[in-house]
């Protein structure tokens, strides 16, 4: 009589390294652990010999030192004197700025072009599949240097708008543009205004609350309230008021002609870099998010639409209710990666001179002080944190919209 | 029965009616019209704003296109020729031509040479892109890369030939120790192509690039549209083998494998092209042994390759994780080791299901070829920028230049992309 047992328990010989299967594993992590410190040794030791060679070190001393160039657009203070850490930062803070503008541009485009792709309009189906197919094929970087070069070209000079009988008027009386950007009112902050803020972020909390309201009552009782106009409303109504009860605190500083002869003062100054690559990007970018909306709303079968139809809905509230969120769940993976390109396709600044991280660690700071490894590991790492922060996020979103299925 | 129910009927007719042509309202160009343009007043609103954009942009476009110079020797002939009509100067396009595809400083005399590089290479690319085509072909594909390099590369024919012997001499000793196990191939093919590759090195008399038949062209003298081509052809071909190998790493069930490839792979997706390419310009020169000069471009074709293979990692990492995972145990229960399930049964299924993504991170790399512009390196983009537009007689045109080079990638890219979809649908099996 036979039986089938596990095999034998058998001593330990050293063939098993290869031929058993339990053990094999080992072996293969064993080879690739040796080749990998191999490797690593040996890229650390050739690094080692070609910076005695050339009398280097690695030393990160440089970023406490002066930068000694000038930045045309920051956020924060900096002046030829701040250090090259400052410099970053100035670059840091002009990523994110121009990567949360284009986000949203991109965002904008790219809805807009998605949903007019399945217009039932042929003119215009045609004419978004041609945007996307042109926007998509060509590289991003060339479509950069055409808005900036369009931007520098086309654009009059400041001085256009200058003296007392200028050749352009403001447009509104405040936006100038120039070939060197944009220049738009700024605010100006008198006594009170921070009660007109205050005034407009209660407002905001106060459409959460009264959508809140509206849900639970609809719930409780399925009694529909209208939400379109009052929000609208609680958004505009209070903050108006607060501004002209508090006698109009708030004034806008318009870039200012006769200042002086050469340049126009005062408002804010939107750099031509900027502005290209904003725009550029936002149109590229928005090109692929067109598709992902169009996918996403496409993935939505039919029948879900026909059964909200034969539930008696509208058709407003068939894409609400029923279309859009089936749709998000498609669309807003591709869209947060969308995202992700965006953030790393601003490293083209430097093609613009726009002074991003790239352009301020890795261009200009590294060429002046010549510590090329230790600007390149910053400016990766600055790059990681980002991504890996977005992928994150994005893995959240992606658990909390998860099918639940038993 | 029947007749007296014939007979309660008042009238029945017997006969069809004549067919009548549908009414013009419902059929034709009117209906069309109707139904695609004019449905609703708000549609009918989009259709005349898009006439208008049409018409905004034709009109601006159409005039310059069609004034267009394309016989003159500088911007300023241009302009004196218009007389301030307006119209393109094209002149600069068949003026720097070969600037544009070659970059300046190819030797004029030997622009044959990519040229008939470039037209092998769709003999080449031809068995690989179309199944039907006969399986024999594939050794001009296998030709291709040695050829191309001569070609481009010039210098003494040794080089070549020595890479491909060794190349040969691989295959056989795979092919020969494949049967038993496919490490011992893997490891046996790597082995005698290195051993080759070393004696043959030792063999190849030194200054044989001197009395070479096709001039030596250093890396540096590339340029062009050409250095575009290049560098995404090698960079994608590379990448697919390494990307292929990633992602198999990163399903892996041993767990070191595993981090390696998962660190790599997030690593390269977490951080843009452009710090790759500083990596590869100003950094990479240090990871070398002192003294051995890997020239910009190979270092460039490093990073690509790097960048484009953890994509393509993870376009074939979800065509793995799209098999069902039935695949998986029936190759185990056939008693295939991992090689030969992934070779035999896992990867071509996996491949198949991956194709639209791998082009598409092919269409997107070569597009992100134009960025070697920024480390100074002179594609079509860098051509246009620098000795072009720097030119004292192409000073100040833009439009012409910008909207060559976008045409020139608009037509690969949207033909690659046309070719994807065309292949979608014929491998398409309805396994659904």
């Amino acid at each position: 009589m036979t039986t089938l047992t596990d095999p034998p328990e058998g001593a330990f010989r050293l063939s098993m390294l290869l031929n058993d299967t339990r053990y094999r594993s080992y072996t293969f992590q064993g080879i690739a652990l040796v080749l990998l410190i191999s490797v690593v040794v040996y890229l650390a030791n050739n690094v080692m010999t070609n910076l005695r060679d050339l009398g280097l070190n690695i030393s990160y001393e440089f970023l406490g030192s002066p930068a000694g160039y000038d930045i045309n657009q920051t956020l924060i203070g900096y002046d030829s004197q701040s250090t090259n850490l400052r410099a970053a930062f100035v670059g840091i803070i002009n990523t994110m700025l121009v990567a949360v503008l284009a986000c949203t541009t991109a965002t904008f485009f790219g809805v807009i072009a998605g949903v007019l792709r399945l217009s039932n309009n042929w003119l215009v189906r045609k004419l978004m599949a041609f945007y996307v197919e042109i926007f998509r094929n060509v590289p991003v970087l060339i479509w950069i240097i055409i808005i900036f070069t369009v931007l520098t070209a086309v654009l009059p000079g400041s001085r256009a708008y200058l003296g007392a009988e200028p050749e352009k008027e403001l447009f509104l009386g405040y936006f100038a543009f120039t070939n060197r950007g944009v220049y738009a009112p700024a605010p100006i902050w008198n006594a009170g205004s921070g009660v007109v803020i205050a005034v407009f972020i209660a407002s905001i909390i106060g459409i959460f609350a009264y959508r809140r309201y509206a849900k639970n009552l609809l719930y409780a009782t399925g009694k529909l309230l209208p939400t379109g106009w009052p929000t609208l409303a609680i958004l505009i109504v209070p903050t108006v008021l607060a501004f002209f009860i508090m006698g109009q605190p708030i004034g806008l500083d318009a870039p200012d002609p006769l200042a002086n002869r050469f340049n126009l003062k005062g408002g804010i100054q939107i750099g031509a870099p900027l502005i290209a690559l904003w725009f550029a990007l936002s149109i590229y970018t928005g090109a692929f998010i067109a598709e992902n909306v169009r996918a996403g709303i496409q993935a939505v079968s039919k029948g879900q639409t026909e059964a909200a139809a034969a539930l008696g809905l509208r058709s407003g509230r068939i894409m609400n209710l029923v279309v859009l969120p089936q749709a998000l769940r498609v669309i807003i993976p591709p869209l947060i990666s969308n995202y992700l390109n965006i953030t790393k396709n601003t490293s083209l600044a430097i093609a613009v001179g726009y002074a991003d991280i790239t352009a301020t660690l890795g261009g200009i700071t590294l060429n002046q002080t010549g510590r090329a490894i230790e600007c390149v590991l910053l400016l990766m790492l600055f790059y990681l944190v980002i991504s890996l922060g977005i992928s994150m996020l994005m893995n959240v979103y992606n658990n909390a919209m998860k099918l639940k299925e038993r | 029965m029947s007749d007296k129910r014939a007979d309660s009927v008042a009238f029945v007719r017997e006969t069809f009616l004549a067919e009548q042509p549908a009414p013009a309202s419902a059929t034709g160009v009117v209906r069309w019209l109707q139904d695609n343009l004019f449905p609703t007043w708000a549609n009918g609103l989009l259709t005349i704003v898009s006439l208008y954009v049409i018409y905004l942009l034709v009109s601006s476009a159409a005039p310059w296109m069609f004034n267009g110079l394309w016989n003159t020797q500088s911007l300023a002939e241009c302009r004196e020729v218009l007389e301030g009509a307006t119209g393109a100067c094209f002149s600069v396009l068949t003026e720097r031509w070969n600037q544009l595809l070659f970059g300046f400083k190819y030797p004029p005399d030997q622009y044959w040479r990519p040229t008939l590089a470039f037209v092998l290479m769709f003999a080449a690319l031809a068995p690989v892109l179309f199944f039907d085509l006969p399986r024999k072909l594939l050794i001009i594909t296998a030709l291709f890369p040695f050829t191309a390099y001569w070609l481009i590369w010039g210098g003494t024919i040794f080089t070549p030939l020595l890479a491909l012997l060794g190349v040969v001499a691989g295959y056989l000793v795979y092919a020969r120790f494949v049967k038993g196990s496919f490490a011992t191939g893997a490891l046996g093919g790597v082995a005698a192509a290195i051993a080759v590759w070393t004696i043959g090195g030792a063999l190849i008399p030194d200054g044989a690039n001197d009395t070479a038949m096709l001039s030596a062209v250093p890396s540096r003298d590339l340029g062009g549209f050409m250095l575009n081509m290049m560098l995404g052809l090698t960079c994608v071909s590379l990448s697919v083998p390494i990307g292929i190998a990633l992602a198999l790493g990163r399903q892996s069930s041993l767990p070191l494998i595993k981090i390696i490839c998962v660190v790599f792979i997030e690593f390269i997706r977490g951080v843009p092209l452009i710090t790759l390419l500083f990596v590869a310009n100003v950094m990479l020169a240090y990871f070398f042994p002192p003294g051995s000069g890997v020239d910009l471009f190979l270092r460039v074709v490093i990073m690509i390759t790097m960048f484009s293979a953890a994509y393509i990692a993870e376009v074939i990492r979800g065509g793995l994780a799209a098999l069902p995972k039935g695949q998986y145990e029936a190759a185990d229960s056939l008693g295939l080791d991992y090689p030969q399930a992934m070779r035999l049964i896992i990867l071509p299924q996996a491949l198949k299901i991956s194709i639209p993504g791998i082009v598409n991170v092919a269409v997107g790399l070569f597009k992100d070829t134009t960025l070697v512009s920024v480390i100074s390196m002179f594609d079509l983009v860098g051509m246009i920028r620098g000795p072009i537009l720097a030119s004292t007689e192409w000073n100040g045109i833009y439009w012409e230049l910008f909207m060559f080079a976008s045409v020139l990638f608009f037509i690969v890219c949207y033909g690659i992309s046309q070719y994807s979809q065309w292949l979608e649908r014929r491998l398409a099996t309805d396994h659904r």
